[in-house]
């Protein structure tokens, strides 16, 4: 804001002056604000309203906003002055330089992987027993699930620069086919995972065809129309869905045929297992792990051959694509079919770990959760994305265990009331910082010598 | 179809092309021969309609009216303005590059001429399928298109900045890359959209070394634009003058400088100012006649 305006000026004397001046503007924006705002508080009283005034208040505020901005105009002048006198090698990443960061994200990917695979097992231990252990498991579950459709996006946005506001849309449709094939042909889980990810694929180029001659804000738009649209269609089709009564008691996952149940056939008695309910959630566990790291896999070899790099090339610069031989249509179209059919197969896998969906799980908030994941993540990186996952919808899980706060705050404290205040600081810390995501390097996919990085500087975001 | 033009010895026929914006008509009933093995230039004042002849022969532009034939050595043809944008380059094999270049900035040197050999890769790969699934027989494409990416490196010098980001290239280099890029689609005719601009005097020695190079060692004809009259007079075969999208002169380079409408279109009408630029482009004005 004013940051840049200042920043033009010579740094001397003056220099303090202006950062006081400015950051007393900040506090007489913040007390004009205040005024219509805070300055008088409403209470129903025996005649009519009462007015409270909350003068103590509103300075208090005022006064915090210039305290931060004098704070925030100083560290900004340090920073701009630690710069000039070191200019070169600035890269954005936690301050490493690009090849660092490839090291760092690499090690981070096998501990995300190592830490992934024992979880059920670290978590029964820690927690003294498997049924002790189901909530850490359960949003094992959850954030494994945002893994897998944050790097199905990332196909489509992260690396073929194409912005999808309606990714959740895929979603139901992959959980819609289990729900309907299942409860209306009882076609097993098994079955219907690779069909719910084909007609999402095909629901993917339906939407692609007409679609992707539009770039930029105007593919963003007809996505996100695109998303509401099935929803509507969901809540609407009541013959078929079920509208928003939703569908429920979907039959639920077996182990390749053997149901989790405590009988005779059951799988505890099938391998010779005391029957434990958990036993199901952790399969369901292992089940959505194989799936995001299968997603992570075709992603990553992908990206090495020939259609990877054309997805990039894409991103980087369509015309010149063009003037290279590259059918930009189909190229589109298959990122969008394949993060489609990823996003599919996560819906049925949705479906037949809740039995029940309804239209109301398939909201825009889950789509822009799933691309805030991506963009956090930095875009076309793997590990980021799982990082970002794990922030994104972790993060306000572990809000709900913050009880001792009430001790500082009082009794009436609810953090997770708080939530959305902290995605909202956490987003616009992360546009101040890091811009770019948390991992905004790219790996070349080929190289002759050593892997080196490519700093985000260089790296295009897409124009859709 | 009209009847099939003579193509012999021809790579390229543009007949009566016209290029209509609305009310503008940027090129009007254009026609001209660019010869097999030739490097044949196109110039012309600003605004002469150059660029846009160029984005009606690659493709980019529909032309209003006109045919654009080209012709393979194996006397195939190709009618340029029915293929889609990017069959212009996958079967009729016309290569282009970009007046602002337009690199894949943040894709390597290497990525970049890889991306150029999309197609053979992509049919190698079998549309993905078995390139997933890590079959040797795309290993060994990939592998032969390192290496033919390699020739070019070596070729335009930039070998040992293979694994660079093409963004942090100097301005002459991302030049050179770009037309290798080019190369490295198999192109029959490759058009260049002001390889010079921008390049400073040892560099555009060394772009001239590089089209006769092109010209000489590979199957490809050069169309190119150019303002650097240095390079156009240097290495041009045929030279195309274009003045308010009409053509003014063709012909050879020595033709085309003596042509007094060229100087007219470049200068004006005023005399003392023709023998000026003239003097500028390095001819002699002896045998120049007055103005009409």
């Amino acid at each position: 804001m004013a940051g840049g305006l200042m920043n033009t000026k010579p740094p001397g004397g003056s220099a303090l002056a202006d950062v006081v001046r400015d950051a007393g503007l900040y506090a007489l924006v913040a007390f004009g604000l205040c005024v219509p705002l805070i300055s008088y508080r409403t209470d129903p009283g025996p005649a009519g309203l009462d007015l409270t005034p909350r003068w103590p208040l509103v300075a208090g505020l005022c006064a915090a906003i210039f305290v931060v901005r004098l704070l925030q105009r100083l560290v900004l002048m340090r920073r701009d002055a630690r710069r000039a006198s070191a200019p070169a090698q600035t890269d954005e990443t936690l301050g490493l330089a690009p090849d660092a960061a490839i090291k760092l994200s690499t090690l981070a990917l096998w501990a995300f992987i190592g830490l992934a695979l024992t979880l059920p097992f670290v978590a029964a231990l820690a927690s003294g027993g498997l049924g002790e252990a189901r909530y850490w498991i359960d949003l094992g579950i959850l954030i494994l699930t945002y893994v897998m459709l944050g790097w199905g996006l990332n196909i489509v946005v992260g690396l073929a620069g194409l912005l999808d506001l309606g990714y959740v849309a895929f979603y139901a449709v992959g959980a819609y086919s289990y729900a309907l094939l299942a409860t209306t042909f009882g076609l097993s889980f098994w079955i219907c995972l690779p069909l719910a990810g084909l007609f999402a694929a095909l629901w993917g180029m339906l939407l692609g065809f007409p679609v992707l001659r539009l770039r930029g804000d105007y593919l963003a738009i007809v996505t996100l129309a695109f998303g509401e649209i099935i929803r509507l269609v969901l809540i609407n089709w009541v013959d078929v869905t079920g509208g928003g009564a939703g569908i429920s008691s979907i039959p639920r996952a077996t182990f390749f045929g053997i149901p989790f149940t405590a009988g005779e056939e059951g799988f505890a008695a099938r391998f010779g297992l005391t029957f434990d309910s958990m036993h199901r959630v952790v399969f369901l566990y292992y089940v959505i792990l194989a799936l995001a790291l299968i997603t992570n896999l075709v992603t990553l070899r992908l990206r090495r051959l020939p259609i990877g790099r054309a997805w990039e090339a894409l991103r980087e610069d369509e015309i010149a694509c063009r003037s290279l031989g590259i059918n930009t249509t189909t190229t589109k179209l298959t990122a969008f079919a394949l993060g489609a059919a990823f996003g599919g197969v996560a819906g049925s896998f949705f479906a037949v770990r809740q039995g029940f969906i309804s239209p109301e799980s398939f909201n825009f908030l889950e789509s822009a959760i799933i691309l805030a994941i991506v963009v956090l993540g930095g875009m076309g990186s793997q590990v980021g994305v799982a990082i970002a996952a794990i922030a994104m919808v972790g993060g306000p899980e572990m809000l709900r265990n913050l009880g001792f706060l009430k001790a500082v705050f009082g009794e009436g404290f609810d953090p997770n009331e708080y939530r959305l205040l902290l995605f909202g600081l956490a987003m616009v810390a992360m546009m101040v910082w890091r811009p770019r995501g948390l991992i905004s390097v790219r790996v070349p996919s080929v190289a002759l010598g050593k892997r080196r990085a490519i700093s985000g500087a260089h790296v295009s975001e897409g124009h859709g | 179809m009209g009847p099939v033009p003579d193509m012999d010895g021809v790579v390229l026929a543009v007949e009566h092309l016209t290029m209509r914006f609305g009310g503008l008509t940027a090129v009007g009933d254009l026609s001209f021969d660019v010869r097999r093995g030739d490097i044949t230039a196109l110039i012309g004042p600003n605004g002469a309609g150059k660029t846009t002849v160029f984005n009606c022969i690659t493709g980019f532009y529909k032309p209003t009216e006109g045919r654009l034939t080209l012709a393979h050595a194996d006397g195939s043809r190709h009618l340029l303005e029915r293929l889609p944008n990017h069959a212009v380059n996958r079967t009729a094999r016309v290569a282009r590059t970009f007046q602002n270049i337009r690199l894949f900035q943040g894709m390597t040197v290497l990525e970049n001429l890889l991306v150029a050999q999309h197609a053979p890769l992509m049919r190698a790969s079998g549309l993905s399928v078995l390139g997933l699934l890590g079959a040797g027989s795309y290993r060994r494409a990939e592998a032969a298109a390192i290496e033919r990416a390699k020739e070019w490196l070596g070729r335009i010098d930039l070998m040992g900045r293979a694994d660079d980001p093409a963004g942090d290239l100097p301005y002459g280099a991302q030049r050179r890359l770009e037309i290798a890029r080019a190369m490295c689609t198999d192109p029959v005719l490759l058009c260049l959209d002001e390889p010079a601009a921008g390049l400073n005097p040892r560099e555009s020695g060394e772009l001239n070394a590089l089209l006769r190079h092109i010209r000489d060692a590979h199957d490809t004809s050069v169309l190119l634009i150019e303002h650097d009259m240095s390079v156009v007079m240097e290495i041009s075969d045929h030279v195309v003058v274009l003045d308010y999208g009409v053509k003014i002169a063709d012909g050879t380079p020595g033709e085309v400088r003596a042509d007094p409408r060229v100087i007219a279109a470049y200068l004006g009408v005023e005399d003392e100012e023709v023998a000026e630029v003239d003097a500028e482009v390095g001819l002699a004005v002896t045998h120049l006649e007055p103005q009409a």
